[in-house]
């Protein structure tokens, strides 16, 4: 024993299950007696509707149940979806109707559930409900939307600004009057959806005896669910329990609240039978929260050297047809300007728009891939236009190391100063130039250009604000067979937390892994949690784990030390049971020590112990919230004749502090770039002028293949973080937020000889053309 | 709806149900065989999630009719590991290279490359590329994919000589 377990590439304790096939998904989960639910969804992006006719549907050989927004249950407390996160700030807050009543406002909106014998049965019936729409006109683009005159996403609102918000620091008025220089650029920017591979569900299994419902929802926050679930339906916290089982990716939209998990609940409660629905892949084009378009604007205000003094714009953001997840988008979009770049002077406004389109909410690191690509834009762009290499401009302006702790002035969500805690940004940048030989690849790049190929590089640094607490707690018990059992509000959608809470558990009891059951994401096991977002939970759940095995350590300890009547600093916990230093032959086991305090064997408790059990629970606060950073460079080749865009390398210096399993790390960063490069190159959801999804497939809907990407480098630094006691910084977001910018970056470098800027992404063959040959017209 | 006998052998054993003739390879498996290692996850032939072998051939499960795999030899990831419940290669792999996060794609990824490597193992990194470029996996970024098939297909070439 004495095994290290923090920092080692530990294969992971989820992996046996899920490679034999045995993993248990929503949608594998059977019930006896169980229907199915389908929903009949909006055909129309903005239309008054009325529903005709439910008699066909309802008497179709093997329909249990139609509901409309007119037959839902009087008990409920509302019949539309309660807000997620309000906020005082939110000057119009739409949600919608758990099905809707006379308004739809977006295509895919729910507005009736059929439950059926089978879900092919319970598919056929929703094509026999018969809905008169009269069309409104939809809103589309989200500049149009913001419009002060523009047609209205829904009848009842003022305008279609959900909401405006800012983030203001230092005199910026007076840094542009002072400045030596200064530009101004603009850029669309897109972000697909989710995309898991398993797509959302929900199991609502009423036990009408019990008055208790068991909710099963592939969510990344069944607490949150539990929640709402609650207060959407007036039932107690404690009559629903809320599991989520494996859950087949999350990235974001997971996150949410969706009213068809108070739909299935309520089915399920009103039938007195287990109700199951599983969303099929053009739902969740049509249904799951997407990220889609924000529309930027910058003036940026700079010395001739290079030194950025001011940075100011607006943000258009498209919020699609709901705010069902408030202005976390909106939020995470603004607080991390001006990222890792010393600019004193910043002033950015937003405004949350509707549109006639699916809602949105954060995807993978929600607005911060946003923020990160709008600096690494500005930074190329100063650079561009002083002539100044992009790394050296970067070098110029990167936070200093002797800056920490460092707060550029921006205010985090919670109130906060923004407070950058450790890092080394400037080495970082220096070590990816090396990785990737920065310097031979310019010169292999004029080479290159000499005989018509166009090669790239581009350069991407960011911080990540992680950890958000305020907690997720860990309960850690030895039972009676002397497993050691952690249970945890923590929840995972393949990021191996059950892995990272069982080596921290190990290393300080000493114990082999595979003795270590972790229990997550039900909240009838552990009673608190958040859920996994924001790259907190290896943060918030490391520093908890570690605690509270700490104290099942000492109370062992204290217990052996009376039973074998020897000090405690004589003895030694190693290999399941404490034992004296001086003879290993003197031991109690952890199980006898576990019997010892279990309730039924001790008619009382030891001197000293106050609690039953050999088990303590932690919840370790962190509201210093750690920032991870990291350096990117991608390379690329262009062809300018067929638009097409290869991608020979990606580079990434990565800094989470102290890592507790590299291979998970690694494993998130190098998904989470792909994704960046997804969005780059490939991801796009086109609605036509009248709101109609046109991508709702996987043909159509491009998401990044094994034959399209690179070999990802990844080196990691590791400052410790002093925000937390194990120095730990979140990792599931810094792979994707500095993959656009750098990539864009890469190809708009391999462009250099047509002067084309690009002003959108994903960029398409046709795009490069478009850029490639505009720019030959120009100058002809 | 008309409803028709099917009988397949999936894994070895025989399996037999009345099936709607709608009903597609994919649910049959999930449904009437109980084997939800098999995951739908566009039911549009795209992503590759719920690929089976079906008579030594790599097929996606939602593009088949069940009545189409009458009387056919099925192996699903159930099917993967050897009898007395020892790991594939590709499976050891698959966990040896962090090949997987969320594990839904990964049922598909393993039977992709059973086909593919146990028709010939002696493969290159661009071709084993070429052949999972038909199952989309959201988490991983592919690399930990690659060097697992790598890995496996040295080891399955090994044992085939």
């Amino acid at each position: 024993m004495g095994v290290r377990q923090i920092g080692a590439r530990v294969h992971r304790v989820e992996d046996d299950n899920l490679i034999r096939g045995e993993g248990k998904y929503l949608d594998d989960i059977q019930l006896p007696n169980m229907g199915y639910a389908a929903f009949l969804r909006s055909s129309m992006a903005h239309a008054k509707i009325s529903i005709t006719d439910t008699e066909a549907a309802r008497t179709l050989d093997g329909v249990q149940a139609v509901f409309t927004y007119d037959t839902l249950p009087s008990s409920l407390v509302s019949k539309t979806q309660l807000e997620t996160y309000p906020a005082p700030i939110i000057k119009q807050s739409m949600c919608p109707e758990l099905l809707a009543n006379d308004e739809v406002a977006h295509v895919g909106q729910a507005i009736a559930m059929v439950i059926a014998n089978t879900r092919h049965v319970a598919e056929d019936a929703c094509e026999l409900i018969q809905v008169e729409y009269t069309p409104l006109t939809p809103v589309v683009d989200v500049i149009k939307a913001a419009k002060s005159d523009s047609q209205l996403t829904h009848s009842s609102l003022k305008d279609n600004i959900a909401a405006s918000i800012e983030t203001k620091f230092g005199d910026v008025e007076t840094a542009f009057e002072e400045c030596e220089d200064s530009i101004e650029l603009s850029f669309k920017q897109h972000r697909g959806g989710c995309h898991s591979m398993e797509c959302r569900g929900v199991l609502g299994d009423w036990q009408q005896q019990l008055g208790e419902l068991t909710l099963y929802s592939s969510t990344q926050c069944p607490y949150l669910v539990r929640r709402m679930v609650s207060r959407q339906l007036g039932c107690p916290e404690s009559s629903i329990r809320v599991i989520a089982p494996d859950v087949g990716g999350g990235f974001g939209p997971k996150a949410g609240y969706y009213p068809e998990e108070a739909l299935i609940a309520i089915a399920s409660k009103e039938l007195r039978k287990p109700v199951k629905w599983t969303e099929d892949r053009r739902e969740h084009f049509i249904s799951t929260n997407q990220q889609r378009d924000q529309i930027w604007k910058l003036e940026v205000a700079f010395k001739k050297n290079g030194e950025i003094t001011a940075l100011k714009g607006h943000v258009t953001l498209d919020s699609g047809a709901f705010l069902n997840y408030g202005l976390l988008l909106s939020a995470t979009t603004l607080m991390p300007l001006p990222g890792p770049y010393k600019i004193k002077n910043l002033h950015v406004t937003l405004d949350a728009v509707y549109t006639n389109t699916v809602s949105t909410s954060p995807v993978r690191g929600a607005g911060r891939p946003n923020a990160a690509y709008a600096m690494d834009r500005v930074i190329d762009a100063v650079a561009r236009h002083l002539s100044i290499d992009p790394a050296e401009m970067r070098q110029i302006n990167l936070v200093k190391n002797e800056d920490f702790p460092y707060q550029p002035g921006s205010k985090h969500r919670n109130g906060s100063m923004m407070t950058y805690d450790s890092g080394d940004y400037t080495g970082m940048l220096a070590m990816v130039k090396e990785m990737a030989d920065y310097d031979g690849f310019r010169k292999e790049q004029q080479e290159a250009r000499a005989r018509g190929k166009y090669l790239g590089i581009g350069l991407a640094c960011f911080i990540e604000d992680t950890g958000m607490g305020p907690y997720e707690g860990v309960n850690v018990r030895v039972d009676v067979t002397g497993n050691i059992i952690a249970s945890t509000g923590a929840t995972s959608q393949g990021q191996g937390h059950a892995t990272v809470i069982a080596q921290v558990i190990a290393e300080n009891l000493d114990i082999d892994i595979s003795k270590i059951r972790v229990e997550a994401g039900d909240t009838g096991k552990f009673p608190h949690g958040i859920g996994a977002i924001g790259s907190r939970t290896g943060v918030n759940v490391g520093i908890s784990a570690n605690d509270a095995a700490i104290q099942v350590k000492n109370k062992a300890l204290k217990l052996a030390s009376i039973l074998l009547e020897k000090p405690e600093d004589e003895l030694e916990l190693s290999d399941g049971a404490v034992r004296a230093r001086s003879d290993s032959n003197q031991f109690i086991t952890l199980a006898d020590l576990a019997l010892q305090l279990s309730p039924a064997v001790a008619g009382k408790l030891p001197e000293g112990f106050e609690t039953a059990g050999l088990e303590a629970v932690s919840y370790q606060t962190t509201d210093y919230m750690p920032h991870s950073s990291g350096a990117n460079i991608a390379k690329v080749e262009v062809d300018v004749v067929t638009g097409g865009i290869k991608i020979l390398d990606y580079y990434v210096v990565h800094d989470c502090g102290r890592i507790l399993n590299p291979m998970i790390v690694d494993g998130q960063i190098i998904g989470g770039v792909v994704h960046g490069i997804g969005n780059a190159m490939f991801e796009q959801m086109v609605y036509d002028d009248s709101g109609n999804p046109m991508t709702t497939n996987y043909g159509d809907y491009l998401l990044p293949l094994a034959s399209e990407m690179p070999e990802i480098h990844v080196a990691h630094i590791e400052t410790p973080s002093p925000a937390n006691p194990m120095g730990l910084k979140g990792a599931g977001e810094g792979g994707t937020i500095p993959a656009i910018g750098a990539m864009i970056n890469a190809i708009e470098d391999a462009l250099t000889p047509f002067d084309a800027y690009i002003a959108k992404y994903p960029v398409t063959p046709e795009y490069i053309l478009e850029l490639v040959d505009g720019e030959k017209m120009a100058a002809e | 709806m008309q409803e028709q006998d099917v009988r397949m052998h999936v894994n070895g054993k025989q399996v037999s149900g009345k099936v709607e003739t709608r009903t597609h390879l994919g649910d049959f498996l999930r449904q009437a065989a109980g084997l939800t290692g098999t995951h739908l996850g566009c039911e549009h032939g795209v992503c590759g999630a719920c690929t089976v072998i079906v008579d030594g051939d790599a097929v996606r499960s939602c593009l088949m009719l069940a009545v189409q795999a009458d009387n056919c030899e099925v192996i699903t990831i159930e099917g993967i590991a050897k009898e007395d419940g020892s790991l594939h290669p590709l499976q050891e792999a698959f966990r040896n290279n962090h090949a997987l996060q969320c594990g839904f794609c990964t049922a598909g990824m393993i039977t992709s490359l059973y086909a593919f490597l146990t028709e010939n193992p002696e493969r290159n990194e661009e071709e084993i590329r070429e052949a999972i470029s038909g199952n989309i996996c959201r988490c991983t970024g592919y690399q930990g994919i690659v060097l697992a098939a790598k890995e496996a297909a040295s080891k399955m070439a090994k044992d085939r000589n």
